[in-house]
């Protein structure tokens, strides 16, 4: 029996260390530790509930976004705004949220995995005109290759031309990501940790010229992801066709919808929002979102045992290093007491089950352009592909978002912090379903707390042993050489795990759930 | 000949903002980096970089070590995050040495000892930032101050912002490839280029003239200064209002969004509540705040 220890996971965000027990080239079982602890929770009590929109987005530089718009919500709704918050205000959050996302799957494929796939080497061979590739060989040839090398070899399946044409895009990719962060801070001011959005709207005000300017940058943005990205994951999928039947992981999915597009109702779970909220299966029924179904376990998690099992509104978070049994800073957030799994992968299951006719005809074109059955979904290939079409999804939607937007009309409503409140923030992340929480007492944070996608994805094994959805995915895997062990890496990597977001941790102080719903 | 200026990038207490906002450097841009000649003949080589390296486990931690070996005396370390202290409990590693977890305050001590000089990346590793702000949980340390206690001696320029802008980096950068490490002079109390940090950003701020007929925002959207809404640009230094962000797109400000003192010392909890009106300052006496604070 033989063990893989992977210490740091590198080409995620954080601190993510991953073993796996293998026998006779199998996985038996594996444990994922997050390696870093900085209490947030802890330092945002006491702290103006204003200020939360700043400080949580520091949770998570990759995604800081997406922070922001939760924790908005969530203030929103604790000062009893929710539903007041005018439509420029609703429509420009909507786009500084949808360029951040869409450009983060483009980072994540290119930057983050397409190394696992993609044979920078083979750019030595390239003898064409194109000066970004020559470049690149100029590079090689020279020998210093860092940060391209080392890596794990033997398993790099893409003839040299497809390779060196994907080098070329991730250069490309990386200019591209860029634009998407300019679109961004058209509204927000700068990225990331922007500050354009705050609890009662926006602090940025339509105009034609930048209404103007942001259409143009995420045109660019689209044709990127129509012509070069998607084609990409489609080749790389092609070539590695196996990976539709690895890492199939829990087959629970879930995602709390993103992007308003009515803010009528203060229940965000009622919402109309262009990606739905609810759950799926493997049967691709879809289910209906209730969060008070939604528990945190620690038993294998450094925190006391006694803090185990509660709502997150009733979460306690006491840190114990070294505790028996445990192993890693995230705790395990269940759903109904079982597994699920968000992401790219869960909204665009969701959004599809739930018979958009745009998600079902994006979903169905390219399993098909696969040769794959639905189920091929639940895999390594199907992350990916549910990543790009998430990105496409976002991509198509902003530039008409961008024109409805009213110059001159209000962006921003007045409040008084009450006294006492609690509130509730739920949105779709780049990672999946992302829910703030906050309880207000004297004017000030009494408790805050965050669930975050990638503490679904990347906790432990719970109170009942039931091991975490990245976890699961890996189990069962066959490892064809452990010193190169590739399936594994490529198994974690599609789930783009945020571990800056999965520990950061909270303590809402217990009142139940119905205290938290919106007014 | 090129010659390799070894770099090592580690990541400690933070979110990755610094990183990702060094991905959004316009010119040079993030490929002229890492992969051209930034100068001619100078080829920056970055050997260690968690978000970005192909390698992973042993194999990165291996490209980590052997840097500092062959490398002694020749790399530099940029740090981005803060170092969480507390002897009690490993609440920060990266990698494994014999089988344990090697904690980032060894990490930072053992690469900061063999190397050129220390770079730290924003305002964690400059000031302990987000981590260490109040209660500070995990006893997170700025570098300065972890340098200081463990008795390291390295040359070390602080860039800080939440996060920096990839400018600040990579203008310091270049300035050590084209005229080697910066003098006491370029630095200011806080170990920041001056290039950089040297004014507030209420100097340079295209709504100043509000300011000074006393014409202030009284909610986001009002035209005016934001000073009233909450604005840290009078005691902040930096040059975000002439430089501003992402390709000079925008900035905070330009976004009607007050400042909220991310370069400075005394982020987050004395910049905050980022949302109210600066206490206690004799404006429009620019400049002298922190001075009055430390007399007082």
């Amino acid at each position: 029996m033989g063990k893989i220890v992977i210490d740091p996971v590198t080409r995620i965000e954080g601190h993510l260390k991953i073993e796996a027990t293998v026998e006779n080239g199998e996985v038996k079982d594996t444990r994922t530790t997050g390696n870093l602890f900085r209490g947030f929770e802890i330092i945002l009590r006491g702290r103006d509930p204003r200020d939360a929109q700043i400080i949580t987005q520091r949770i998570c530089g990759v995604c800081p976004q997406s922070h922001g718009i939760a924790a908005a919500l969530n203030l929103d709704s604790a000062f009893g705004i929710a539903d007041k918050i005018p439509d420029n205000a609703r429509i420009i959050r909507n786009l500084i949220q949808g360029a951040h996302i869409a450009q983060d799957h483009v980072l994540h494929f290119y930057h983050l995995a397409a190394l696992d796939y993609v044979n920078v080497a083979d750019v030595a061979k390239y003898e064409g005109n194109d000066s970004q590739l020559n470049s690149v060989k100029d590079f090689i040839a020279r020998g210093e290759l860092g940060p391209f090398l080392p890596r794990y070899e033997g398993d790099y399946r893409l003839p040299p031309e497809v390779n060196q044409q994907a080098v070329a895009h991730y250069v490309k990719a990386l200019e591209i990501r860029r634009i998407g962060h300019e679109a961004v801070a058209i509204f927000s001011g700068k990225i990331p940790h922007s500050v354009g959005v705050v609890p009662g709207g926006v602090t940025s005000v339509p105009a034609a010229d930048n209404i103007m300017a942001y259409i143009w940058k995420i045109k660019i943005l689209k044709d990127f992801i129509d012509n070069v990205y998607i084609p990409d994951v489609l080749a790389v999928a092609g070539a590695y066709l196996d990976y539709a039947e690895i890492g199939a992981g829990c087959k629970n999915l879930l995602a709390y919808g993103s992007f308003d597009l009515d803010g009528g109702s203060p229940d965000y779970t009622m919402r109309e929002r262009l990606f739905k909220q609810g759950t799926v299966s493997a049967d691709l029924k879809p289910g209906d979102l209730d969060t008070d179904k939604i528990t945190e376990y620690v038993k294998h998690s450094w925190y006391e045992d006694s803090t185990s099992g509660l709502h997150p509104s009733q979460g306690d978070t006491r840190p114990q290093y070294g505790k028996d049994g445990a192993y890693s800073w995230t705790k395990s957030p269940r759903y109904d007491g079982k597994v699920y799994e968000v992401g790219p992968l869960a909204r665009v299951a969701v959004t599809y089950a739930k018979g958009d006719p745009v998600m079902k005809e994006l979903v169905e074109s390219s399993l098909a352009a696969l040769k794959a059955p639905p189920a091929a979904l639940f895999s390594v290939l199907g992350r990916h592909l549910a990543r790009a079409l998430s990105a496409k999804f976002i991509a198509d939607s902003l530039e008409g978002w961008a024109l409805q937007l009213k110059p001159g009309e209000p962006t921003y409503v007045e409040y008084e912090i009450p006294d006492e409140a609690m509130g509730m923030g739920l949105t779709d992340a780049a990672r999946g379903a992302l829910g703030h929480w906050i309880q207000i007492k004297d004017k000030k944070i009494a408790n805050y707390q965050c669930v975050v996608p990638t503490t679904w994805n990347v906790g432990p094994m719970d109170d009942k042993g039931q091991h975490g959805p990245i976890e699961q995915a890996i189990i069962g895997t066959k490892v064809k050489d452990e010193s190169n062990p590739f399936e594994i890496v490529r198994i974690i990597r599609a789930f783009d795990p945020c571990l800056a977001c999965s520990i950061h941790v909270v303590t809402p102080k217990g009142r139940d759930l119905g205290q938290y719903r919106v007014v | 000949m090129v010659k390799e200026l070894p770099v090592v990038y580690l990541q400690t207490a933070g979110c990755s903002g610094c990183a990702v906002s060094l991905l959004n450097t316009a010119s040079p841009t993030i490929k002229n980096v890492l992969i051209d000649q930034i100068a001619p003949g100078v080829h920056i080589n970055l050997r260690f970089h968690p978000v970005i390296m192909a390698a992973a486990g042993k194999l990165a931690i291996q490209a980590l070590e052997d840097t500092a070996a062959q490398k002694q005396g020749e790399y530099i370390l940029v740090v981005d995050g803060a170092v969480p202290t507390d002897p009690d409990a490993v609440f920060g590693a990266v990698g494994e040495r014999d089988g344990k977890p090697v904690t980032m305050l060894q990490r930072v001590t053992e690469l900061a000892q063999d190397s050129l000089a220390v770079i730290a990346l924003g305002t964690c590793a400059s000031f302990g930032g987000i981590p260490a702000a109040k209660p500070n949980p995990t006893s997170a340390k700025s570098v300065k101050d972890v340098l200081d206690m463990q008795g390291i001696s390295k040359p070390l320029i602080n860039i800080p912002g939440c996060p920096p802008h990839p400018d600040w980096f990579v203008g310091t950068v270049a300035g050590v490839i084209l005229n080697g490490l910066p003098t006491a002079d370029d630095l200011d109390d806080f170990l920041r280029p001056k290039a950089f940090y040297g004014k507030l950003i209420h100097e340079n701020c295209p709504r100043r003239a509000y300011f000074d007929e006393g014409k202030f925002a009284k909610k986001f959207g009002d035209e005016g200064c934001l000073y009233e809404l909450g604005c840290k640009g009078p005691i902040t230094y930096a040059d975000c209002p002439l430089r501003r962000w992402n390709s000079g797109t925008n900035w905070v400000i330009g976004a009607g969004a007050p400042c909220n003192g991310c370069t400075q010392p005394e982020f987050p909890d004395q910049t905050a509540p980022f949302y109210e009106k600066l206490v206690d300052v004799e404006l429009p006496t620019i400049g002298a705040y922190w001075a009055d604070k430390e007399e007082k």
